[in-house]
């Protein structure tokens, strides 16, 4: 059932940003039936008044929400902006969780937005101010050009909370900020390999999309450890733009030139997966006590088995699981801390277990 | 005396059908890339025998990466010739049309099971589908290029904008993985032989266009709407259905892509896979000497223009030239390429030089 | 300058590469009237509009306007603008989807400011003070073509002219359309405005015009007083033939007798295209050679094309050999027999790029089918075949089609549709821009074809061509078969009054 409503909501993303109106469909009905006294008005919203926030094109919606019984009667709004779950699979899970945990029997309302784009993100924040919504939850596409959409919010009464990515605004601006960071997920990663232990470590440094914060977050850790230790040297270092295919041809030019190289840090699990089957081609064993070590991040599911079978060695998280810290943060108030970063494993093919494949893999 | 004469300007002569022959230049390319590799480091050249982690026994070498990886570019470039040849524009959506084309027949083999453990459907049924779909996804473009008159260029990017969403719709937005190790044989190697696949079908894909372009008019009739569609019309041929048809006979090239992109790591990226590879199909006929605003096409020129791109590439990989300057070096690579092969500067070109021989003759 | 004269031209040279176009002509027009400016194709009215209007610049002559002291020099569309000479072309060259008070404006503000409100009212003005049923506001794309023609001309003639230009107003409008057009001229011509009227239609001259030029072959034939130039005269002067003369020369009277009972190779029934002729009945014989005649722009082509499914046929039965047939493309045409050499060798017939032996072989490549290519020796055998038969002068059957001359681009043109073996060859306008040898060779051989059984339509401008060679002639006037000539009457003498219709 959520992956049909997931699917259509797509459908009806797709359509929608076709059709230049960024998403901001979510029924007008809304607007009129919210009060503008934003305090009380979880209290006074009617649970009918909510369900017409679902978006038009979700036609499973209002049949599900009537299952809900009438009795929760004090659904607290919300407005979720994301980002496309079609860029990656951190994106759809990020979104799968979310949908998961706001729901009526937890006591939301819940509406979604998405968009890639800047511009279309702040039109559709606009909207759900102006319809009333308590929280406003935000992965913003751009770090700049927030400022006076929330202080809007914060005039109209809407909390604001930010996921996965940071923006420049005043800390007074939102609530609270859930992030990865990723720099710590570079450490984390690079703290692992050095306790490898070996001799020597020629590592071929297989990067993201330049500029980008994961990859700048995960170049920066190694590049640093690379600068400071004599035995660390980086025999190749190269942007595979998160691609399987560039990665794999990067990994079979190193071969191919006979360079010499025992680890694979590859800035997310496709590259990991496309140099993995450059070594395959070449005969280059690779996993737990083997020639090559190869290390991969975001915790794919299809990753994580690898790591369970030990053909990888190492799996770092980027955590895409924010709900519950939000939740967390409307339910228990905000933080003294405005910036909350999340836990982030780094899981090793010795010791994973088929339960971290089930409870982390996305 | 005389013979030797003779000789000079037979040799002349030949030298000058050489430089005008439309696949000259990237010819020439390909053989200024070899001969910089063979300076800067002979290794470049060799080929090694080996065997993969299945025991199998596979050729390895930078030769072989560059033929290998530049099939499914080479396969795109021959679509994209009749595209250019026929309609004047180009389609700007095959790599969005490869996502489709992969995610279609990903979906096929799971059966709707992200992971499944055994193939949901023969391979062939799969990649068949994927060609219907593919066929259909360019009809759509041509009917919207020939009908309705609009720009290709714009025409194609609907589906350029919308090809990759679909792609993750058709698969639910879950990303399978096919663990069946046949399915990679088009992307990697058949066990014993040590060739990589993707070359055998790229050379299947060229005989194939050459026997169509022998047994048919395809050639003839495609040249002459995208010369002049208005005479085309009076000589009985109908302009919008070739256009069509070219834009079908790409979409099949985009199945064929699409099958040994997804076969290549047996899985599916929606947002990176085959990305901004139309710019590079669109270079390969550029670079070919072909006019982009259509007319008359060399096949052979488009398809190793396509392995200029991949040779181009693949040296720059191995010299490892830093990750953030490689596209600027690319595209002073590819400026140069062609700017040297457009038609006005070759006809400049042409002239000084007949300029220089009067002189030459006068002095 | 006398006292009505707003423009005067005087002695005029153009000189293009290869070709005098004006050679000293002299133009004058006066204030208040309507001035018809015509000539055949090649005459050199357009280059001398143009010169006029400042897109060529003149190698001799000069140009007096009225209000200026001496010569004027117009360098750019921009001067002429600026010295009170507007035109308006045939196609409308405003803006569809801005609003007609928009397009009266644009390009005229000095400043970047623009005050909307009087804009739209000084339109409004404009626009009542012409009688032109349009509103300032209104998008100018959902206003008729007639009324588009007319905030054309507004525009024009709110920028102050004193000289307007129409070159060819009237080609797409309906005849309510150029009523209401003709009213507009009038209405200017009543408020002193000098009109040049470029047209082809000789009713639409006779009934609104106040005086004509005649141009021919880059010279100036004269200039008249319309009561004084019967319509038989105008089209004598146009066609360089005086009519008392002609008259008397009687070329070899072609007959033709078809044979009782015999059954036309291509029956028409009121055929009519979306090319705006009027329906027309049209047949011709075994062996016959029978021609369309009619000065440019009389649907000549456009009837022929009709037959051929060039254009999309919208009514009409055609038969073929006495069997219905459906020709609504010129694949049904090819199949049944019908060959087309089209009149714009350019733009229909030659495919440029391509090498004279694909040139040759294309028609019948098409029909022999998709699957079905030509080998290259057979390719090569018939292109070697044509180009002796015809005596194409090309470097080789490879050489590309565009670098041949004209005469025998269009050589290699017919060798195309004779490779084809007809029943019925239609040439539109063959020897245009073609040398005379090769004129005389294709109708020669237009001659020789029809005696082996081939029934041909031939269309020429150059009346002596037709009389030569066509044993029937279908005249046209304003897009309208008007007479049928035969026998005796094929002189230059009745042809001409045919074409100028009415009066004698």
């Amino acid at each position: 059932m959520k992956r049909k409503m997931a699917v259509l909501l797509t459908g009806a993303m797709v359509m929608a940003t076709l059709a230049g109106c960024g998403g901001g469909e979510a029924a007008p009905a809304a607007e009129t039936a919210a009060p503008a006294a934003e305090e009380e008005a979880s209290a006074e919203e009617e649970a009918p008044a909510a369900e017409e926030e679902a978006p038009a094109a979700e036609e499973e919606a209002p049949a599900e929400e009537a299952e809900a019984p009438a009795a929760s009667g004090e659904l607290i709004t919300l407005g979720i902006i994301n980002n496309d779950p079609n860029e990656s699979g951190y994106r759809t899970a990020n979104d799968a969780d979310l949908k998961a945990t706001f729901t009526e029997e937890n006591g939301y309302s819940a509406s979604f937005a998405y968009s890639m784009k800047n511009d279309e993100q702040i039109a559709a924040a606009q909207k759900f101010i102006q319809d009333g919504v308590d929280y406003l939850l935000l992965s913003a596409a751009d770090t700049s050009g927030w400022d006076s959409v929330l202080t809007d919010a914060q005039d109209a009464g809407v909390q604001v909370i930010l996921f996965d990515r940071t923006i420049d605004a005043d800390e007074s601006l939102y609530l609270a900020s859930i992030v990865s960071d990723m720099d710590k997920e570079g450490e984390t990663a690079v703290n692992w390999l050095e306790s490898q232990g070996l001799e020597t470590y020629n590592i071929i440094h297989l990067q993201g999309v330049m500029g980008s914060a994961a990859q700048e977050g995960r170049s920066g850790a190694l590049q640093a450890k690379a600068d400071a230790e004599a035995n660390w040297n980086i025999v190749e270092q190269q942007t595979a733009e998160w691609n399987a295919e560039n990665a794999q041809q990067i990994v079979q030019s190193v071969i191919s030139s006979g360079k010499e190289f025992n680890v694979i840090y590859a800035e997310n699990d496709d590259m990991a997966k496309g140099a993995v089957a450059a070594l395959d081609a070449a005969n280059i064993s690779h996993g737990v006590g083997k020639d090559v070590i190869v290390m991969g991040f975001d915790c794919n599911k299809w990753a994580l088995e690898e790591l369970l079978a030990g053909n990888w060695n190492y799996d770092g998280q980027c955590n895409p699981f924010q709900a519950s810290y939000i939740d967390d943060v409307i339910k228990n108030g905000a933080p003294a801390e405005k910036t909350i970063i999340m836990d982030e494993k780094g899981f090793d093919a010795t010791t994973i277990t088929q339960e971290d494949v089930d409870n982390y893999g996305i | 005396m005389a013979n030797s004469e003779n000789a000079k300007t037979s040799s002349a002569s030949f030298l000058k059908n050489l430089v005008r022959n439309q696949c000259f230049i990237p010819v020439a390319a390909l053989l200024l890339l070899a001969v910089f590799n063979l300076i800067a480091d002979p290794s470049f050249f060799r080929i090694t025998l080996g065997y993969n982690s299945a025991g199998n026994p596979v050729l390895s070498g930078f030769i072989i990466d560059i033929i290998n990886n530049g099939s499914e570019l080479a396969i795109l470039a021959i679509g994209m010739t009749l595209v250019t040849a026929a309609s004047g524009g180009q389609d700007i959506s095959v790599g969005a049309a490869i996502a489709i084309a992969g995610s279609v027949v990903l979906r096929v083999l799971c059966g709707g099971n992200a992971r499944p453990e055994t193939l949901q459907a023969p391979i062939i049924v799969a990649f068949l589908v994927a060609c219907v779909v593919a066929m259909l996804f360019g009809a759509f473009n041509g009917v919207l290029v020939a009908y309705f008159k609009i720009q290709p260029m714009i025409a194609t990017l609907i589906l350029y904008t919308a090809g990759r969403s679909i792609a993750a719709w058709i698969n639910n937005n879950e990303l399978p993985v096919i663990s069946d190790p046949k399915f990679a044989y088009f992307g990697g190697f058949i066990p014993g032989i040590p060739i990589p696949t993707p070359c055998f079908i790229a050379i299947a894909c060229m005989i194939v266009i050459g026997i169509v372009l022998k047994v048919t008019n395809l050639r003839l009739y495609t040249q002459a709407v995208g010369i002049n569609q208005s005479s085309s019309k009076l000589n009985g041929l109908n302009p919008e259905m070739i256009k069509v048809l070219a834009f079908v006979i790409l979409g099949l090239c985009v199945a064929v892509a699409g099958l040994i992109k997804v076969s290549r790591v047996s899985s599916i990226n929606y947002s990176v896979i085959a990305k901004d590879i139309e710019m590079d199909a669109i270079l390969a006929v550029a670079l070919g000497g072909n006019a982009l605003s259509g007319g008359k096409f060399n096949m052979a020129a488009s398809i190793i223009g396509a392995f200029v791109i991949q040779c181009l590439t693949t040296t720059l990989y191995k010299f490892g030239v830093s990750s953030t300057a490689l596209p600027a070096y690319k595209a002073v690579v590819v400026i140069l390429l062609v700017v040297v092969s457009a038609p006005t500067v070759r006809e400049y070109l042409n002239k000084i030089s007949q300029k220089m021989k009067l002189s030459k003759e006068v002095a | 300058m006398e006292g009505n004269v707003v423009l005067k031209m005087r002695n005029i040279h153009k000189i293009f590469p290869g070709v005098h176009a004006l050679q000293g002509v002299d133009f004058t027009l006066r204030k208040g009237e309507i001035h018809a400016l015509m000539g055949e194709n090649g005459a050199g009215k357009s280059t001398l509009i143009k010169v006029l209007t400042g897109v060529y610049g003149k190698e001799d002559g000069e140009i007096f306007l009225d209000g200026k002291e001496g010569a004027v020099a117009i360098h750019s569309p921009q001067d002429a603008q600026n010295m009170g000479i507007s035109t308006v072309y045939q196609e409308i060259t405003l803006c569809p989807n801005l609003t007609v008070a928009e397009n009266m404006f644009i390009g005229r503000t000095a400043g970047a400011v623009q005050n909307w409100k009087k804009m739209n009212a000084d339109t409004e003005r404009i626009l009542q003070s012409l009688q032109i049923p349009a509103k300032a506001a209104q998008q100018l794309g959902t206003c008729s073509l007639a009324v588009q023609q007319m905030i054309a001309i507004a525009r024009a003639v709110d920028m102050e002219c004193k000289v307007l230009i129409l070159d060819e107003p009237t080609s797409s409008l309906d005849e309510q359309e150029v009523e209401k057009l003709f009213k507009l001229m009038r209405d200017l011509r009543a408020k002193g405005v000098g009109i040049i009227f470029v047209t082809h239609f000789l009713e639409q001259v006779y009934e609104v015009c106040d005086r004509i030029t005649v141009m021919r072959d880059g010279k100036l034939v004269g200039e008249y007083e319309i009561e004084s130039l019967p319509r038989v005269q105008l089209v004598s002067k146009m066609l360089g033939k005086e009519v008392d003369d002609l008259s008397d020369i009687k070329g070899e009277v072609k007959t033709f007798d078809a044979g009782k009972n015999a059954v036309p190779v291509l029956e028409a029934e009121g055929l009519v295209s979306n090319a705006g002729i009027k329906p027309f009945d049209f047949h011709i014989n075994k062996g016959e050679v029978n021609g369309f005649t009619g000065l440019l722009g009389s649907g000549r082509s456009e009837c022929v094309r009709a037959i051929f499914g060039a254009d999309r046929v919208t009514g009409g039965k055609v038969k073929m050999g006495g069997k219905d047939v459906k020709i609504a493309k010129p694949l049904d045409a090819m199949k049944n027999g019908i060959a087309y050499l089209p009149e714009d060798r350019k733009v229909d017939g030659i495919v440029g790029d391509l090498s004279v032996r694909d040139n040759i072989i294309l028609a019948q490549q098409v029909l022999k089918g998709f699957f079905k290519p030509f080998s290259k020796a057979e390719a090569n055998k018939v292109a070697d075949e044509y180009i002796k038969l015809l005596n194409i002068k090309t470097a080789s059957k490879d050489t590309p089609i565009k670098s041949l001359s004209g005469g025998n681009q269009q050589k290699v043109i017919l060798a195309r549709w004779l490779f084809t073996h007809p029943e019925y060859l239609i040439l539109d306008e063959p020897t245009r821009g073609i040398d005379v040898g090769t004129k005389v060779d294709i109708q020669k051989l237009v001659l020789k074809l029809a005696s082996e059984g081939m029934s041909v339509t031939f269309i020429s401008s150059e009346l002596d061509e037709m009389l030569r060679t066509c044993s029937r002639l279908i005249v046209m006037r304003d897009r309208k078969a008007v007479g049928e000539l035969t026998g005796d009457d094929l002189n230059q003498g009745t042809v001409m009054n045919t074409i100028a219709g009415g009066e004698k």
